[in-house]
């Protein structure tokens, strides 16, 4: 195996909910705890969870939008968080975000044009004509027209408006790019067109992904490996095929019987999903108050991620040893 | 196969315009719909942003915003046409025989009254009880929809509950009055996948229990396949396609349902297929639409004659209705 491109390890990342006039207790939210992951050079590594689960923490993390609490990510052999304001400016040329809204992602008082030059403008990249060129090259690859340059972002659709953002992301030919819930904004019929070119820019220009999304369909369409976070911890990583053949984790297993199946010949039965996820002053495992498999063991210690095989990961007392029920 | 005893539909809708003026001019949010439901059928409607779905919704509870106006058809809810309803009298309807729910239940419920009481203020509206009597029913309403411990949570404010729960309250106030015809517009749009699959068993579930009727609006066809009795595709204003559910899945007629069930990203079969299926160019502006078909500029199969006519709604196959003329 290569060196990952990204090697993350023991991070964590806590926020302190500050105590106001009504409320003198403080409180901590551990939105990332204790990752372990490695983003592999030319994968698409896809991270899946719900709302508030830390997946976009984790992100704003690996590209230093945010300091760690603690913990360590090496990117290319180089720790980021000992970088200084030089060196952190070259990093994020090499590592670029594409964001979920592309309605409020965009300055509605810049041209596509100049939305896309924009990262040029800032790194010191080339003269006037190379980076007029450098657009329209790159809007061409985006699928938007020459004729588009000028205008503003409330004349593009949803779809249009994300690929000005894709190719703002690949302006700077980046390595690494986090796509955080890229399609969750655009109509179904959108959506496929933006997977597509995701799809055709990796191979051109040889990208690692990083994509977000809490759409399991989706997701599983794109990602080669799929980590599966839960309440700040990565529950289960393993390969794509892996996670929806024979998913380990009773929290992944819950997460792909509740996605509606397009077949309705298919209809599922009730639900066996109970409970909302609660992280407040629990001991032992963090699905515990919604596991079905649940044993004494899981109220006293949090299972840590476990190696199952050469490609897969668990973090359960019991992983391996229970079935998906049919 | 025995003939089915035929029934007067529930609601039927007919022809159903509703137009907005704004100041880019006047445009047909809902254009010419219409519809009927059973007593206890489940009906879904499914389009994208913009297509008119919440539009719909809104023109059958009389609802829509300021600006806008039914021009056009009739709303006949048991018989009764709820056009033709004064605005006492339609507003003594909402709640009792027709209820709706939102997409976004913080945006629905008022941030600084309990929980419990604002269930009670809809009952209270509806049936002359004391305020005593009307809270106990809350809390039983809370019950009934799963909310744990309803005593105390009904002394709860809106941001003390998470999304689910805050939708499971909606539906509690939407039920109150025992509603024939519930509305339920994307309701799991704002929630996670494992608390959407909570609150869909939910409906069903109250919908048997009270023998309901219920028009589910949503962009997710999944949603649909899992919970739908029959399905009207909406596009521009329109309905496109009508069906039962079964059908619109197994055999789409109309090339938009066609495009729009190849471009999901389904899981099954196209692993390991690199590319989805996609449809070409996104949805026209309602502002001077073209006349003919509104989906010919995004169809294969578009030829001269959809360019100068628009199709109307025919069946097809028994109960099966499609508004394109290749499939004439």
């Amino acid at each position: 195996m290569s060196n990952p491109l990204v090697d993350i390890q023991k991070l964590d990342k806590k926020y302190k909910l500050a105590s106001g006039m009504f409320n003198s207790q403080e409180r901590i939210v551990h939105a990332v705890n204790d990752i372990n992951l490695q983003i592999r050079k030319g994968e698409t590594l896809g991270l899946v969870g719900e709302s508030g689960c830390g997946k976009s923490t984790l992100a704003r993390l690996i590209t230093r939008l945010e300091k760690p609490t603690s913990g360590v990510i090496n990117v290319k052999g180089e720790n980021i968080n000992t970088y200084n304001k030089e060196s952190l400016k070259a990093y994020r040329r090499n590592v670029q975000l594409i964001f979920q809204d592309p309605y409020s992602s965009l300055n509605p008082r810049k041209s596509a044009a100049v939305i896309i030059r924009e990262p040029l403008t800032i790194h010191g990249i080339g003269d006037r004509n190379t980076r007029r060129q450098a657009v329209l090259d790159l809007m061409e690859k985006v699928g938007l027209s020459a004729e588009q340059a000028n205008r503003y972002p409330h004349e593009f659709s949803g779809g249009q408006r994300q690929r000005i953002g894709i190719a703002r992301a690949l302006i700077l030919r980046p390595e690494l790019i986090i796509a955080d819930e890229p399609v969750s904004a655009l109509d179904v019929s959108i959506q496929a067109q933006i997977l597509n070119l995701l799809k055709d820019l990796k191979d051109e220009f040889g990208l690692t992904y990083l994509f977000v999304s809490h759409d399991l369909n989706v997701i599983r369409h794109m990602s080669d490996r799929i980590a599966v976070m839960y309440l700040g911890q990565i529950v289960e990583l393993a390969e794509t095929k892996d996670i929806y053949d024979s998913p380990f984790h009773p929290y992944t297993q819950m997460l792909l019987s509740a996605v509606p199946s397009y077949d309705p010949q298919k209809r599922k039965g009730k639900a066996t999903i109970k409970g909302e996820a609660r992280i407040e002053g629990v001991q032992g495992c963090i699905f515990q108050n919604r596991c079905i498999y649940k044993l004494p063991v899981c109220l006293e210690k949090q299972p840590s991620l476990k190696r199952m095989n050469d490609e897969r990961f668990c973090a359960c007392h019991l992983a391996g040893s229970i079935k998906v029920k049919e | 196969m025995c003939p089915k005893i035929i029934m007067p539909p529930l609601l039927e809708i007919k022809e159903l315009t509703t137009v907005f003026d704004t100041n880019r001019g006047r445009i047909k949010a809902v254009d010419g719909v219409s519809l009927s439901l059973q007593q206890g059928e489940t009906l879904g409607i499914v389009g994208e942003s913009g297509c008119g779905k919440t539009m719909l919704a809104l023109s059958i509870m009389r609802l829509i915003p300021p600006n806008g106006s039914i021009i056009n058809g009739t709303v006949s809810f048991q018989g009764q046409d709820l056009l033709k309803l004064s605005s006492e009298e339609m507003r003594s309807k909402r709640g009792s025989d027709v209820a709706m729910i939102f997409q976004e239940p913080m945006t629905s419920l008022n941030p600084v009254i309990r929980i419990g009481e604002q269930i009670a203020e809809a009952i209270r509206l509806h049936q002359k009880l004391p305020a005593k009597d009307a809270l106990a029913m809350s809390i039983e309403q809370l019950r009934e929809v799963g909310i744990p411990e309803p005593e105390r949570r009904a002394r709860d404010y809106p941001h003390q509950l998470s999304g689910g729960m805050r939708q499971r309250v909606m539906i509690a106030m939407a039920m109150s009055c025992h509603p024939q015809l519930l509305l339920a517009d994307e309701p799991t749009t704002a929630l996670d996948v494992t608390i959407q699959a909570q609150i869909l068993d939910l409906i069903s579930e109250l919908k048997i229990k009270n023998n309901m009727t219920v028009i589910l609006i949503t962009h997710d066809l999944g949603i649909i396949a899992q919970t739908a009795d029959n399905v009207a595709v909406m596009y521009a204003g329109r309905i496109v396609e009508k069906s039962a559910v079964d059908d619109i899945f197994t055999r789409p007629l109309h090339p938009y349902t066609k495009g729009l069930i190849d471009s999901l990203p389904s899981g099954g079969d196209d692993i390991g297929r690199k590319y989805l299926k996609t449809i070409a160019g996104s949805v026209p502006g309602l502002y001077n639409l073209a006349a003919g078909c509104r989906f010919r500029e995004r169809c294969s199969l578009a030829y001269d004659k959809c360019a100068k006519f628009e199709p109307d709604l025919k069946e097809i196959e028994p109960g099966h209705f499609a508004a394109c003329w290749k499939v004439q």
